[in-house]
């Protein structure tokens, strides 16, 4: 079973199941045995089209099983210690609560993809919670990267430079004509829209100055634009001479070749394989995108990409620590109950990946830093936990030397090398411990 | 240079560690290893480094203070502190109020400032800079972090460099092989039949492509340095009132277990630590001060439990970059260039090290760097460590004499 002609050559050595195998894993968070059997048999294409499309209708029975918290408003504790230790206890407690439902919502998901694309726009717009300090604030840029993420690049920008949550992130808050704050500017430039190279110093302060003027409604949630605060001099910004302010500088950044070229690079890199992007790749990615900046047509062209099923991007990453648990439990069937959410949550932050909390603007690291050590030592204590919640029915029943097979159908997997199939044959005997060590096995930590 | 540096250079760590491990067939058991980490204690008198990383870009003219400067106040009125807050260090210099264990370090002549400290042509990117200073390689991106490339010329031993908390920096990742990230708290591995199969798992297998042979090292270093560092965690814990420290754990955290690491004398050169949170763009002066109480409490604990050891310790703390002179209008600074980095331990000769940078002759309202930091490498790497630095660095530069 191999591959359309048009990409022969280059997958020649990834089997049929291989590939959707792959594509379920990197579309959404690896399929679950029916699933990968279904695609196998649909074929690549139309898989691709399902995923894209979402369950059919409006019904996803699991995103409806897991609606958003409705968050009560914090008042503001005053100067009272008891007061203010209170304030902090119910603002962690929201953001555990508000961590716990995206992992339920990713877990549950019956049409994964809108979750692994909001989870990628989450890395991209990185904000943490730890600076925000607002559960609600938080949210709501989290439903904007799954209500805009699919559309035009350039909405999904201008919603974001009127985000709340990272203007206070990002010091877009208070910063104004007379000292302008120029954190926001500059990483909008450097990680949102451009990348490194393709502004200069002066093009970071002249941005800034663009972006003064806004201060923060905290009980509307919303950001309110003070005219007095905003510099309405000319700037000069990549060349050009105007009046800017967040909107025109907006439409600037996304416009410009070196943006298109980055939001490629940007989805390449979390989708499909660390490092540059091959150029044939760049220009069929760049051309789905257009001018209409077109994110679902990106991502069909890259989930499409001849290269993208081809052996040198197949296993090219790690699971991101969210991948490796929620992969994990949507394979083992196991829906977490609020009492399992301290358990999730404390390997992730072992992992060193809680939602809401990227450790900087940039996001989390990708590829092989997460392999260490310290994180087989995280999986393998998740996995031998995560094998008492689930049903392994499916693996008591099948003969001793066929378990090993049956559990990497069970995990999505088309194969195990042979090291794995000898060290897990040792202890086909007892499936709690086979699945617990196929979880913890070189194979399942790759993407 | 483009952004993805740092990216494809924390994926060169393992995959080029792995990858030349899987060819080069230089396989050893977990048995083995452990047998050489318990019959081969860390020679006493053999120096340790120390390498405090503070994440966000501390802002140094707020860590050590020309509060004397006329310049200085009128730049930052709501930020600047006065002389008489400041902890004096004499040359119109003080250590910021939060640095109290730190001036007590000065007072007794083991704590350098090294002052003016950054490189030629500074990014302004966190990511960049940081980039910069792991690398050693301010013109061109590289691959390799510069204790990585130090590791390189020792051959592969994963307890050689150790890294606290789940991720590895980069400054670890050679060409050939890497340091070991070590998690703050117990190990919870299996007993036999079990430990056995995941000991199989783990086994190098020559065909794995580059993430499996990452991934398979990387369970294989978890049975290594469980068994060398194991029995130090547990005692930690065990001492500890707290349910087990999860994640990267606090800079204090970490630095607990290099001092029981240090005493029980495992075999390890390098330790990492890092602090983040430096990043003050806004309501800087209270963050900064939170977090410099929470470094000097932690460096300065550290520093006495380890003051008597067998293994004299050198502690270095850095920054990607320091911040702007002047500041914004959310009582913040940006991002800016050349601060000053702090050199402590018994065997460090403490004082100044390097000009103070003007406040008035700026470049572009940032500070011009007056010491190069491979300068404080070259003597790192030559002082503690007994290498060459010219082989790390690539060419030479002029050492200072902080040891």
């Amino acid at each position: 079973m191999v591959v359309s002609s048009s990409s022969a050559g280059v997958t020649a050595e990834v089997s049929a199941r291989g590939q959707v195998a792959h594509l379920l894993r990197r579309a959404g968070f690896g399929g679950r045995a029916a699933e990968l059997d279904a695609a196998e048999k649909a074929g690549y294409e139309a898989t691709v089209a399902t995923l894209l499309a979402g369950p059919p209708g409006t019904a996803d029975a699991g995103v409806a099983a897991t609606p958003p918290p409705a968050f009560t408003a914090i008042a503001p504790p005053g100067r009272d210690p008891a007061a203010r230790r209170q304030a902090n206890r119910e603002r962690a407690q929201q953001a555990a609560q508000l961590a716990g439902w995206w992992l339920a919502r990713m877990v549950r998901a019956d049409g994964p993809l809108v979750e692994k694309r909001t989870w990628f726009w989450h890395g991209h717009w990185a904000t943490s919670i730890q600076k925000v300090r607002s559960a609600p604030l938080m949210l709501a840029q989290n439903q904007t990267l799954r209500t805009l993420g699919g559309g035009d690049f350039g909405t999904l920008a201008q919603a974001m430079v009127r985000d709340p949550a990272l203007a206070v992130w990002l010091d877009e808050i208070g910063s104004t004509k007379a000292a302008p704050n120029e954190n926001l500017a500059r990483e909008l430039m450097e990680l949102f829209t451009l990348g490194v190279g393709h502004y200069t110093e002066l093009d970071v302060r002249a941005a800034a100055r663009a972006l003064t003027g806004w201060r923060l409604d905290r009980s509307g949630g919303r950001l309110v634009f003070v005219p007095a605060a905003h510099d309405d001099t000319p700037k000069t910004i990549l060349g050009r001479t105007a009046d800017f302010d967040s909107v025109s500088l907006v439409d600037l950044l996304v416009g410009q070749p070196a943006s298109h070229a980055w939001v490629v690079t940007r989805m390449w890199n979390r989708y499909a394989a660390p490092g540059e992007v091959p150029a044939d790749v760049m220009v069929r990615l760049q051309a789905a995108y257009g001018d209409g900046r077109d994110l679902t047509a990106l991502l069909r062209a890259l989930l499409l990409d001849a290269v993208f099923r081809s052996s040198t991007v197949v296993g090219a990453l790690a699971k991101q620590p969210v991948e490796y648990v929620v992969g994990a439990l949507r394979a083992l069937g196991v829906t977490p109950d609020d009492t399992d959410q301290a358990v999730l949550l404390g390997t992730l932050r072992r992992l060193g990946q809680v939602p809401f909390e990227p450790p900087n603007v940039g996001g989390w690291p990708a590829g092989d830093a997460w392999l260490t050590a310290a994180a087989a030592q995280a999986r393998l204590d998740f996995a031998r936990w995560a094998v008492t919640k689930a049903d392994l029915g499916a693996v008591s029943a099948a003969p001793t030397d066929s378990r090993v097979d049956v559990a990497a159908r069970l995990l999505g997997l088309d194969a195990w090398s042979d090291r794995t199939r000898t060290a897990l044959q040792g202890v086909a005997s007892e499936p709690r411990t086979l699945v617990a060590l196929a979880l913890a096995a070189p194979e399942y930590a790759v993407n | 240079m483009d952004l993805w540096t740092r990216r494809k250079f924390l994926i060169a760590s393992g995959v080029a560690g792995a990858s030349a491990l899987a060819a080069g067939g230089a396989l050893i058991g977990w048995q083995d290893l452990a047998r050489g980490a318990s019959s081969r204690p860390l020679s006493s008198g053999m120096p340790v480094l120390v390498l405090v990383t503070l994440y966000g870009g501390n802002d140094g003219l707020n860590t050590v203070v020309p509060a004397g400067d006329p310049a200085y106040q009128s730049a930052r009125p709501e930020l600047a502190y006065s002389p008489g807050q400041v902890l004096d260090l004499g040359e119109g210099l003080g250590l910021n109020p939060a640095l109290k264990g730190l001036h007590s370090l000065w007072g007794a002549g083991r704590l350098a400032v090294v002052r003016g400290v950054g490189y030629p042509q500074p990014s302004h990117s966190h990511f960049q800079s940081m980039d910069i200073w792991q690398t050693a390689s301010p013109s061109l991106p590289t691959t390799t972090g510069w204790l990585g490339r130090w590791l390189d010329a020792q051959g592969r031993d994963p307890l050689r460099a150790v890294s606290l908390g789940g991720t590895l920096p980069p400054l670890l990742a050679g060409a050939t092989t890497s340091g070991s990230a070590l998690p703050v708290g117990a190990f919870h591995l299996p007993a036999g039949a079990t430990l056995s199969a995941y000991t199989a798992l783990g086994a190098a297998a020559p065909g794995d492509p580059a993430t499996l042979a990452a991934a398979a090292t990387a369970d294989r270093d978890l049975l290594t340095v469980a068994h060398s560092f194991g029995p130090v965690l547990d005692t930690l814990a065990a001492t500890k009132e707290s349910t087990g420290a999860v994640g990267e754990g606090s800079l204090a955290q970490q630095l607990d277990v290099v001092a029981a690491c240090v005493a029980a004398k495992v075999p390890t050169r390098v330790y990492a630590v890092s602090l983040g949170g430096f990043d003050t763009h806004a309501g800087e002066k209270a963050t900064q001060e939170q977090l410099l109480g929470t470094f000097d409490q932690a460096v300065s604990g550290f520093l006495g439990k380890v003051a008597h050891s067998a293994n004299p310790v050198v502690l270095a703390a850095y920054s990607e970059f320091g911040r702007r002179v002047q500041a914004n209008a959310n009582q913040g600074t940006d991002h800016g260039t050349a601060a000053p980095l702090f050199v402590a331990g018994t065997p460090v000769k403490g004082g100044f090290h390097g000009a103070q940078p003007s406040l008035t002759d700026l470049d572009a309202g940032d500070l011009r760097f007056t010491t190069d930091f491979r300068s404080v490498y070259a003597t790192l790497l030559y002082r503690v460590l007994a290498a060459d630095p010219h082989q790390v660095l690539g060419q030479d530069f002029p050492q200072l004499g902080f040891l």
